[in-house]
């Protein structure tokens, strides 16, 4: 099979500090200052997201009322790509592959059934679970909870109906649903694709999905190199998609290319500590056999502590190179996280500059020719992306 | 060997399944072609209250014993290991260093009613803020319900290469899963994979939430009669539980090591729908798309296909699509097209692989399952649905398999005889 250079043409992003690509590199060139709620969903600070003109991407109402608050954010950011790549014209053909998390549960109806089971005896709790949520659930939720609704919703509000796929599994989800979709360009299986996800940080739902395992930072806000020998991580909310298309689909169009993919890799060690994940990511990165001159790092390390000491053994393998630590900015965004460092990568390479230093910890500096970011999921999963100058 | 376009050809070596007619493959389809429904009113928990109080379902030995109902992700993976288990054994592998990816097609898990009502006691209270403090450093319930838990295992347990890739597209997953992996071999990343689609969401809500969306059958006076694909008096679809694993493998990597090919998988078409969030676009373009892209991809015509494993769920709205779909592909004589829900009823997520194993199955021994409980066609859908009884056929080289999912993803596999 043929392998076709791939590049990014458009980026969709939205995070606490913003939206688009512009006001990013305006606040993150500025030395912008983290957006943190301590409040709302205490003990655990949150990156909230901001407001967003939903009509501007969602023009339908009955279409924003389908969905929650993610769908909402993850189509919108979708949109955002689309039109920054223009390419509206091309949905028709575009592929999707989307990295998702769940969608909203009814927190409200969650909380009060609970109260009534848990008063309840093992012989009653069964017909009353049944009879509450037949009567308390509402119908649509059911849909705006899916995963796979998401690329569903894409595919209705933007008409991106070349095919769907939907990627399960945290950060490492993100990371394989932009390799797949690059390697399929790059054989031939068509010629622009949609691949990202999103995170909506201020949800009780995720909260409680994440809390258990430890990985939640509590009380107030520090960087993630400033978390201690315990760890943690804040939920950003954010979502990034990207537009993919074949270095010849976009001259062609006379697209602008922003960067060239030169590699996305990913493993998944399972014996994290005492070396395995730092010793997975080098075995990736000598694969990749990339120039190290001009080398940044764009790192999203999540904060969490066993991922954060293995990444700094990787890290500290590349020598001295420009790392910057994205989360302590834009918090973790999960799903999200990945395809946001792969579109900021991409928009320093187009813009032929470099970020100034995210977290206290961040060293190096000065223009980079390419950008190496790194996924090291919250519990398991290895990822890699080098991003090129455009051809 | 090359196809058409210059890949490697994709062999299937080995199938391990489990269904609500059984755990392993020979037990699922003797069951299948003797017409044998698996749908049973539903005994893991109460029904009183719900509209549909049947499923198909696959209990695990310690809740056969008297044990609670263990939660999705847990029914999810222990199918799923007993599948891919049954699959190394039959293509010949040995456990625990498989060379090649996993591509797991699962359903979406979360938290269920049982561990939040556990944490809230142990909270003593009711709020999210108070339950999450209280979950603090309970593991188990995190890497239970993380989406990348399942897979974990899996890859752990058969010792895949590289990091588990979990899809879910709807009723298209089980597909979808097949698809990644012989996209994997094609590219040459991969001289083998494991691909599988695995389901075990019978449990209060998701059967309240299908219910809800309308698209449960609520016949629920003789479970088995229930689903009805293609029939006049179908009502929805039938909730049910499965996995099937499928061991894929370059052709020319299983011959060189001397193993029975049971089958190819020679084409994957896609499309996606723009309409509704749980309906077809209504001129049917996108199934119509998905269908021909899988025979163009294998370098087949429409002629060439000799039966169509349905997607038949037995909604109304499905079998009226896929109807169309079929005359909108081949023509006003399409080939027979059966649906194995009729028996099994929808495996979800498992569905695609399910039907992908069933159709591979139908090429090696040349019998079409039945569509049961037909006992009044449709006549507004004109399709040879190989009604109620097996049939024996000769000289079937192809197979189409369709899969439709809620939220427009689609996806078709084109199965091929063993060359």
């Amino acid at each position: 099979m043929t392998r076709r250079d791939v590049v990014i043409t458009g980026i969709g992003l939205v995070s606490s500090l913003g939206e688009g690509p512009e006001a990013h590199w305006d606040a993150l060139t500025k030395g912008a200052k983290p957006v943190v709620d301590a409040a709302s969903f205490a003990p655990f600070p949150v990156h909230p997201l901001p407001a967003l003109s939903l009509d501007a991407q969602i023009p339908k109402k009955g279409d924003q009322r389908q969905m929650e608050p993610w769908q909402r954010l993850g189509t919108y950011a979708a949109g955002l790509a689309i039109d920054h790549a223009g390419a509206r014209g091309l949905v028709a053909d575009m592929h999707l592959v989307v990295a998702a998390g769940g969608g909203e549960r009814d927190v409200t109806v969650d909380e009060a059934m609970t109260a009534a089971l848990t008063s309840a005896t093992p012989e009653t709790s069964g017909v009353l679970l049944n009879e509450k949520l037949a009567t308390e659930l509402r119908p649509t939720l059911f849909l705006a909870q899916l995963s796979n609704l998401l690329a569903g919703n894409i595919s209705i509000v933007h008409g991106v109906t070349g095919s769907s796929r939907t990627l399960m599994g945290e950060e490492e989800a993100a990371a394989d649903a932009i390799r797949i979709a690059a390697a399929r360009l790059a054989e031939g299986r068509g010629e622009i694709a949609l691949v990202g996800g999103a995170f909506a940080s201020q949800r009780w739902d995720m909260v409680l999905l994440y809390a258990p395992g430890g990985v939640l930072w509590q009380g107030d806000y520090a960087p993630v190199s400033a978390r201690g020998e315990a760890g943690g991580l804040i939920l950003g909310g954010m979502a990034a998609f990207l537009v993919l298309e074949t270095a010849e689909h976009a001259r062609a169009r006379g697209a602008t290319a922003l960067a060239r993919i030169g590699g996305i890799v990913s493993d998944a060690a399972h014996q994290r500590s005492g070396g395995g994940s730092a010793a997975a990511a080098k075995a990736l990165w000598q694969g990749m056999a990339a120039q190290q001159a001009g080398l940044g790092v764009i790192s999203g390390m999540t904060g969490v502590a066993e991922a954060r000491v293995e990444e700094e053994a990787f890290l500290a393998g590349l020598g001295s190179v420009p790392v910057r630590r994205s989360a302590s900015l834009l918090g973790h965004g999960v799903e999200a996280s990945f395809p946001a460092n792969v579109a900021l990568a991409a928009l320093a390479l187009s813009r032929g500059g470099f970020y100034p230093a995210m977290d206290p910890a961040d060293a190096g500096d000065g223009a980079v020719d390419r950008i190496l970011v790194t996924g090291f999921g919250q519990w398991r999963g290895e990822a890699l992306a080098l991003l090129e100058k455009a051809p | 060997m090359k196809d058409h376009l210059g890949r490697p050809l994709v062999a299937v070596t080995g199938i391990g399944l489990v269904s609500p007619l059984g755990w392993g493959l020979d037990k699922n389809w003797e069951a299948l072609l003797a017409g044998t429904s698996g749908i049973t009113r539903i005994r893991r928990f109460a029904t009183d209250h719900l509209k549909t109080t049947m499923a198909g379902t696959v209990d695990l030995p310690e809740e056969i014993a008297g044990g609670e109902p263990v939660p999705a992700p847990v029914r999810v993976e222990r199918m799923a290991a007993a599948a891919i288990a049954e699959a190394l054994v039959a293509a010949g592998m040995k456990e625990g260093a498989f060379d090649g990816p996993l591509m797991l097609g699962m359903p979406p898990v979360e938290m269920e009613w049982p561990q939040r009502v556990a944490l809230a006691r142990r909270a003593g209270g009711n709020g999210h803020a108070a339950l999450s403090v209280a979950s603090i450093g309970q593991r188990d319930l995190y890497e239970t319900f993380l989406y990348g838990g399942v897979g974990e295992r899996l890859a752990l347990r058969f010792g895949t290469k590289g990091a588990p890739i979990a899809i879910t597209t709807a009723c298209a997953t089980g597909a979808s899963a097949i698809q990644l992996g012989v996209e994997a071999i094609q590219r040459g990343e991969a001289k083998s994979a494991i691909a599988l689609g695995t389901d075990g969401s019978v449990q209060p809500e998701a059967v309240i939430r299908f219910s809800l969306l309308s698209a449960l059958s609520s016949r629920n006076e003789d479970p088995t009669k229930a689903s009805r694909p293609f029939e006049k008096s179908r009502d929805g679809f039938v909730m049910s539980e499965g996995a099937a694993a499928l061991i894929l493998e370059d052709l020319d990597h299983a011959r060189a090591r001397g193993t029975t090919v049971i089958g190819l998988v020679s084409g994957c078409g896609e499309r996606a729908d723009n309409f509704h969030r749980t309906r077809s676009n209504p001129d049917g373009s996108s199934i119509i798309g998905a269908m021909r892209n899988a025979i163009a991809d294998a370098g087949l015509q429409p002629g060439d296909i000799g039966y169509v494993n349905a997607h038949g769920t037995s909604t109304s709205e499905n079998d009226k699509m896929e109807a169309l779909g079929m005359r909108a592909v081949f023509g006003e004589a399409p080939p027979p097209i059966s649906s194995n829900k009729s028996m099994i009823g929808h495996t979800l997520s498992a569905a695609g692989a399910i039907e992908a194993a069933f159709s591979l199955l139908t090429l090696r021994d040349q019998i079409l399952p039945p569509t049961i409980n037909h006992v009044e066609p449709d006549p507004t859908l004109g399709l040879d649905v190989v009604p109620n009884e097996a049939r024996r056929v000769s000289g079937l080289r192809h197979v189409l398999s369709n899969s439709f999912g809620f939220g427009g993803q689609n996806v078709c596999l084109l199965l091929s005889a063993a060359p």
